[in-house]
């Protein structure tokens, strides 16, 4: 690793578990670990939990009177539907539709909290301060005095609980808290990136490595494993989660992308108003899909796509799709070629291969599946209980 | 890190290995490889009775985050792939010298063997690597 490449506080602890160091916006992160490897790590998220440091993510905190006015002025969402204690994503868009980023807000008592991508993290602060013009608002970058981790799968729960007073029972699906883990004073929002149950941790960076010790010791027993980039890649393309730079960029609008459900315009006039009216009225030119190779190939980003032998968009993100076991892939298409079960072709290696238009996303967040019916036992009845005694 | 090798086979810089096998020669990729590699998850070879020179593109061994081009130790006809990596592409993590073979091929010049390292020079070679 070249010392251009910044060290979040781990990087020792991730060496000592065979972590494989990589470049990564800037920081040196494990792809993987040793003894796992990506497909293992995969699948503890899936059926147990991971452990990921996400420390490279930003952290902006945006305080003041016109906090919520100023925010209004530059998302997509409206603010003041977020209630308190409560995590929404949203989108920062450019004049023209296009994206800034995309982002995680979280609304707490003294300030709103907004996750951003590392890539991004210098651009959007910019961004910001530019836009925040008359609001009196205070726009502060937290990110490196905050550590941030996630915690994610269906024992993550149980997991953390062995760490808290805080009954986590309380804190549902994109709900946040401030309490105490491992003794620390933690930031828990229920929230993440890999389509399971899970928390993303915020707390002082100096507690790195404590926190991070105490969570892999807890977890432990119950199978959690430490999780790189690789496995935190295919788990959030299976649920069919965007990645900017990939499904997101500064001329990806919104509804091209998919998340048409994250722009309102009732009330306020924010950046990129206008142009994302037009897009949503006029339909976007083209649209992000999801494909299943029908000859097998690995469709990777970049790959082009061809409908009816021409050209038609590229790859986005693709992969051999770990839990479901199939060769999938994202790719914008012109919007009126967006159909499930239309055929294309993907060129890999200048080969091409065919594929099929399939719904997204390929694997149902855990938090999108319906509540499983549950039959309750009826009371026994003294009558049922005579009945069967005869018998 | 130490990585195994075959004494009974040759080996291509890239990091293929050549084993004859009466008047065939079994290709497939080195320990060390499926390391650098990472979890495979599918190997694109060709059918029989393609023919490659020696040191030429045959296929390739995709993993999770990169695609590695496959070369032939030796120039020749392929008679066989292993149609069992199809299924079972991470064979050729557990099992790169055995069951994770990739093709058999009919070599035109079995002297072409004789360029290839030894098990001791491969070792060598791939210590000094990075």
């Amino acid at each position: 690793m070249t010392d251009e490449m910044g060290r979040t506080r781990l990087y020792d602890e991730h060496l000592a578990l065979g972590g494989r160091m990589v470049p990564f916006a800037g920081w040196a992160l494990p792809v993987q670990y040793e003894a796992t490897g990506a497909l293992r790590e995969h699948r503890a998220v899936r059926e147990a939990a991971g452990l990921f440091d996400i420390d490279h993510m930003g952290q902006l905190i945006v305080s003041g009177p016109d906090a919520g006015a100023f925010l209004n002025a530059v998302l997509t969402v409206d603010v003041r539907a977020v209630p308190r204690g409560k995590a929404q994503y949203a989108l920062l868009p450019y004049d023209d539709g296009g994206l800034v980023d995309d982002v995680m807000l979280y609304r707490l008592p003294e300030a709103w909290w907004i996750i951003v991508n590392a890539a991004n993290r210098a651009k959007d602060l910019r961004w910001l301060i530019a836009h925040a013009g008359a609001f009196r608002v205070t726009i502060e970058d937290l990110s490196e005095r905050t550590y941030m981790l996630a915690l994610q799968g269906p024992r993550a729960q149980p997991i953390l609980q062995t760490l808290t007073a805080f009954n986590l029972d309380r804190l549902p699906y994109h709900a946040v808290a401030r309490t105490e883990v491992a003794g620390v004073p933690m930031l828990v929002a229920a929230t993440g990136y890999t389509g399971e149950y899970g928390y993303e941790l915020y707390f002082s960076a100096e507690e790195a490595v404590p926190v991070w010790r105490a969570l892999l010791e807890a977890g432990r027993p119950a199978g959690l494993l430490p999780c790189g980039l690789a496995a935190r890649d295919s788990l959030r393309f299976e649920a069919g989660l965007p990645l900017y730079g990939h499904e997101l960029g500064p001329d990806i609008d919104p509804f091209a992308a998919g998340l048409g459900a994250f722009v309102r315009f009732d009330h306020r006039n924010f950046v990129g108003h206008d142009a994302l009216l037009k897009i949503m009225l006029e339909g976007p030119a083209r649209k992000l899909v999801g494909f299943e190779m029908t000859e097998p190939a690995v469709p990777r980003a970049g790959y082009p796509v061809l409908i009816d032998g021409q050209p038609a968009g590229t790859v986005t993100s693709g992969m051999k799709a770990p839990t479901l076991d199939r060769f999938l892939g994202m790719a914008f298409v012109p919007a009126q070629q967006a159909v499930p079960g239309a055929e294309i072709e993907i060129v890999v290696r200048e080969k091409a291969k065919k594929a099929v238009i399939v719904k997204r996303p390929f694997y149902t967040p855990a938090y999108r599946r319906a509540p499983e019916r549950v039959i309750l036992p009826q009371p026994a009845r003294m009558s049922d209980l005579r009945a069967t005694a005869v018998r | 890190m130490s990585f195994s090798v075959q004494q009974d086979r040759k080996y291509a810089p890239s990091h293929e290995w050549a084993l004859p096998q009466g008047e065939l020669v079994v290709v497939g990729v080195t320990d060390y490889a499926q390391h650098e590699l990472g979890d495979v998850v599918y190997v694109d070879l060709p059918d029989p009775g393609e023919r490659f020179a020696k040191g030429e593109v045959f296929g390739a061994c995709e993993s999770v985050k990169a695609v590695a081009d496959l070369n032939l130790p030796v120039s020749g006809e392929i008679v066989e792939m292993n149609a069992a990596l199809v299924d079972a592409p991470e064979t050729v993590n557990t099992d790169p010298f055995g069951e994770g073979w990739m093709v058999k091929v009919r070599p035109d010049n079995p002297a072409e063997l004789d360029e290839l390292m030894d098990a001791d020079a491969y070792q060598q070679f791939t210590s000094e690597l990075k």
